[in-house]
Parts: C-alpha cells; sequence; structure tokens
C-alpha cells in the first residue's frame, strides 16, 4: 500500500477556538476498526430545526476484515474530499467488499456516490425502507450496483468477524438500522445516542462535556419518536456492546451500559400527570377566549368529560400560561382538545403557538378534537382539526362551533361532546354508524 | 350501486360506502389515525392494518406490495390510499 497521505487540513470554515484543532486523520478506534468521518466545527444549524453551538461530527467507519474491507456510513457531501482522504490511509477502493448504509439522511450519504464510483464491486445493505431512499439519491445509476435489504435477524459473516443488522426505524427516519460487530462487540447505532458536537479527540473519555449536546440531540431530533427509541433500546442493550460508535460527537467507549442508562432517563415521560399516575386517562382543555364565550365552551366540555370514570380532566387558559412547559404535559396525556375563538377567519396566535410546538412530541394516536366560537366564519375550528389530523392524532368527534355566545342549549351540547370525547379515551364510546353521503359536509 | 361498510376501530365509526371506496377517502373524513402522506403509494405513511374482512378489499398491484414489503408491513397490512373496499364488510384501525 502507498504510503498515507497526511491529514486533510482543518476546516477553513471553522470559528475562533476550533481552527488551532488539529484535524486527525484515520483514528484506530479498535484493531481493524478506524474512524473516517468529517468534522464540522462551523455547523450552527441542522436540518433547520436545532442549534449545534458545537459544530458536529460525521463519523464513519473502516472495518478490515479477513474478507476484505466494510465502510460503516458515510458523510455530508461537502466532506467527502475529507472523507476519502481518511479511507485511503486505511484502506484501497479494491478492497472494500462492503458498503452498510445505517440511515439514508443525506449527512450520512452525501460522500456516498463518490465511494461507490471508488468502489463499484461493493455490495451494499441497508434497511428495506432505506431502498426507495437510495434509489432517489442514486438515480438511474441504482441498478448497476449490488444493493439488498436486510433486517433484524440478517448477519454477513466477515471471516473473522461477522455483522448483524437490527431494524431500529424511526430513530429518527423510517429507514434508521443499527449494526452489530463481533467479536468485538461493537454497536454502531448511526443517529441513535449520539450528539452534535465537534470534537477532534473523539472518545467519550477524552472530549469535553457533551451532555447537554446529547439531550439537546434527543430533545430536537429524537423526542417526537419517543415510544421507537425505547424500541430500540429494549432491542439493542441487551446486547451489552463494549462500545457505542454512532454517526454524530463521541465515540462512547468508557462505559457503555452507563451510556444506555443515561439514554433512558432522557426517553422518560416528563409530563405524567394525575391521570396516569392514577392508572387512568388524562385529558387535556386548552383554550383561548376573547369574550368568554369559548371560555364557556372549555367549561362545559371539562365537565362533561369529567364524568367519564378513569379520565382526569385538566384545563388550561393558553393566554395565562408560559407554552413550553406544555409540551411535556401534552407528551403525557392521552388526549388533547383545543379551542378558539376564530378573529381575521383564523384560531388566535398562542393556539397555533402550541399547535405548532407540537411537532416536538410524538402525538401519533393521541385523541384529538377542536371547538370554538366566532362571529362571522367560524375557520378556527377546521384549521385546528386539519393541524390535529397533520400530527396523526384520532379525531373522532366533529369539531363543535358555536356563532356567539352558547346558549344553554348548546352548552350542553358541548358538555355532551366533552362526555363523547373522554368515553373514547377509556373505549367506551358507543359504535355509531353513518353513510357516505352524510360525510360529505366534513 | 352496491354498498359495503367500512369500521375504523379507533374512532368507533361505521361508514357504509358505496363499493370501490378507497379507505383513505373515508379515514379523513372521520378523523381516524390513518392519514396519508404522498397519496400515490410510495410513501407508506397510510398503512391500515386490517382486523376484519381483508378477503372484500381489492387485490394489491406491484407498486403496493413493493412498498408494504419495504415497510415491513404484515399479512393484514395494507396501503389506505392504494386498495379499495368491493363489498361486505371491512375494519380497520391505523397500522
Amino acid at each position: 500500500m502507498p504510503a498515507p497521505p497526511p491529514p486533510p487540513p482543518a476546516d477553513p470554515a471553522a470559528p475562533p477556538g476550533f481552527a488551532a484543532a488539529p484535524s486527525p486523520g484515520a483514528v484506530e478506534v479498535r484493531e481493524g476498526l478506524h474512524w473516517i468521518g468529517a468534522l464540522d466545527p462551523g455547523l450552527r444549524s441542522f436540518d433547520v430545526i436545532l442549534q449545534t453551538e458545537l459544530g458536529t461530527s460525521y463519523n464513519a467507519y473502516a472495518l478490515r476484515c479477513s474478507a476484505g474491507v466494510v465502510i460503516i456510513d458515510t458523510v455530508k457531501a461537502a466532506f467527502t474530499a475529507e472523507f476519502l482522504a481518511r479511507l485511503e490511509q486505511v484502506a484501497r477502493y479494491d478492497e472494500i467488499t462492503l458498503i452498510v448504509l445505517n440511515h439514508l439522511e443525506p449527512d450520512h450519504t452525501g460522500a456516498l456516490p463518490a465511494l461507490l464510483a471508488r468502489a463499484p464491486q461493493a455490495r451494499v445493505v441497508l434497511s428495506p425502507r432505506g431502498l426507495p431512499m437510495l434509489r432517489a439519491l442514486l438515480g438511474a445509476g441504482f441498478d448497476s450496483y449490488d444493493i439488498g435489504p436486510v433486517t433484524t435477524g440478517h448477519s454477513v459473516d466477515l471471516g473473522d468477524r461477522r455483522l448483524s443488522f437490527f431494524t431500529t426505524p424511526y430513530v429518527h427516519w423510517p429507514d434508521t438500522q443499527c449494526t452489530w460487530l463481533e467479536p468485538d462487540r461493537v454497536l454502531f447505532t448511526c443517529d441513535l445516542m449520539g450528539s452534535h458536537m465537534c470534537d477532534a479527540r473523539l472518545f467519550d473519555d477524552l472530549v469535553g462535556d457533551f451532555t447537554r449536546a446529547q439531550a439537546h440531540y434527543y430533545n430536537c431530533i429524537m423526542r417526537p419518536f419517543r415510544s421507537f427509541v425505547t424500541t430500540a433500546l429494549d432491542l439493542l442493550e441487551p446486547l451489552a456492546p463494549s462500545l457505542i460508535a454512532p454517526a454524530h460527537g463521541p465515540i462512547l467507549r468508557s462505559d457503555p451500559q452507563a451510556a444506555f442508562r443515561h439514554y433512558r432517563a432522557l426517553t422518560g415521560a416528563r409530563g405524567a400527570g394525575r391521570g396516569a399516575a392514577a392508572g387512568g386517562r388524562s385529558l387535556l382543555v386548552f383554550y383561548a377566549s376573547a369574550y368568554g364565550a369559548t371560555a364557556r365552551l372549555a367549561q362545559a366540555i371539562e365537565a362533561g368529560a369529567e364524568t367519564e370514570p378513569g379520565v382526569h380532566v385538566s384545563m388550561i387558559d393558553l393566554q395565562a400560561q408560559e407554552l413550553g412547559p406544555f409540551t411535556d404535559l401534552i407528551e403525557a396525556a392521552d388526549g388533547i382538545v383545543l379551542g378558539s375563538p376564530t378573529i381575521n377567519g383564523d384560531a388566535v396566535r398562542p393556539v397555533w403557538d402550541l399547535l405548532t410546538r407540537l411537532a416536538d412530541v410524538e402525538t401519533r394516536g393521541k385523541l384529538g378534537a377542536a371547538f370554538g366560537t366566532f362571529g362571522w366564519s367560524g375557520e378556527a375550528v377546521r384549521l385546528i382539526e386539519a393541524r390535529l389530523q397533520g400530527l396523526k392524532m384520532r379525531l373522532p368527534e366533529p369539531g363543535l362551533r358555536v356563532k356567539m355566545h352558547p346558549s344553554e342549549a348548546e352548552l350542553a351540547e358541548a358538555h355532551a361532546f366533552g362526555q363523547r370525547l373522554a368515553a373514547h379515551l377509556t373505549g367506551r364510546a358507543e359504535a355509531r354508524e353513518v353513510d357516505f353521503a352524510e360525510l360529505a359536509s366534513r | 350501486m352496491d354498498k359495503a361498510s367500512l369500521t375504523f376501530a379507533d374512532v368507533a365509526i361505521t361508514v357504509n360506502v358505496p363499493a370501490g371506496t378507497r379507505i383513505i377517502e373515508i379515514s379523513e373524513k372521520v378523523g381516524a389515525g390513518i392519514t396519508y402522506g404522498c397519496r400515490e403509494g410510495e410513501c407508506g405513511t397510510c398503512i391500515t392494518h386490517v382486523l376484519e374482512g381483508a378477503e372484500n378489499l381489492s387485490e394489491p398491484g406491484v407498486l403496493e406490495l413493493r412498498v408494504l414489503a419495504e415497510n415491513l408491513a404484515g399479512k393484514n397490512d395494507r396501503l389506505a390510499c392504494q386498495c379499495r373496499v368491493l363489498g361486505g364488510a371491512v375494519k380497520v384501525r391505523p397500522g
């Protein structure tokens, strides 16, 4: 093999404090296993949705086995040259027999086309859900490569080593998987347990504190898929790895079992209220009210829902509260009801602010409903319902709309509306039958 | 016109529909948790678990079979945007 090239230069975009840090060449993680990723100290915003004051790294790995060389994940396209330079320090392209793609997001597959152009003989394995993404990434070239899906239970014999695959969907994309290396007991988790932190020292016992960076990554990237993360941890923790190799941030080698415990603590429900504590169901009634009309509906809905045994109801005035803590509360709740007056043909800002925050937590399958009063047109309820449906919630009752202040009859309907919603939470809702034509107005 | 019934278990409602109706056309209207993404049979967002009456649904096409396989769907899972209720009674929940 020719003499290895010098390590790539430090990122010229690196901010003060990072620029002086040496950019390493390929780094040995274990015997025959090298880090060949890239450092991105200048990154300040990731996927638009989170700030990254510590930059990030794109961790990729080269594994030398008796049956050839395996590449596990790649890097963001802008760092292709850096990635290839590190790869070339530890392997020739014609030695590569296998490329493992744990996740198809561009920050891990950006360098894949360049890698495949140099190692077209390599077999590419990924989860079945990754196939449509890979087709889109490679375009017409897809069919010219040896590409195959793998799932939990599949493994590849590499001679002196073996790779096994664990399908872990929605941590944080549908395609995500983890890869397990034996006999080394190294677990490649891609984004799971990762952190946006750029530190050339790479290993958790050498880098600066990354506790906040990992929690921030979980909160912004993984939290909307909390139940899937828990399932993945249940699948992976019994492996008892000796080293966890995520695709961002520090490589976790000092105490992998403690790393699992720490990550499980992040995934715990933070807003568990009385309903959950009592083994019952919890329903949150949020409202904003301009003249008290929507507030009266909220009170009637709350009173109605309270009549259902086993349902704990909370009523919250959105105008009198900071919204931040409600994401915790909603994460732990079984259902939410949102009330808004219609002003200027729209729901009011506090309601939209809350709805916007719901993208931060897992809402799929929760019960949702909307209500509100209006003077002229009453669009708010339909708009809220559309947003709740977009959050993949179930909306068993059409929204309740009342013109001006509610009458006694309308308050009675609101009470019944609350009763029915609560019954849907306990599974005691009365089964209904309607004709197709009746749905036309919905 | 032939009729069929389609029950959405997660919102406890049965809809009497014309034969040939796609599940997604109704699920949105009744507020079921079966929601769509691309609506073109590609993304798998609308995967639906068929609890009863799978035999009353249209046969899956090549595209649906591929998307179901790539999404590791079970044998009673279908795409709500693709399959049609042909008659009889069908009961579903979000997949």
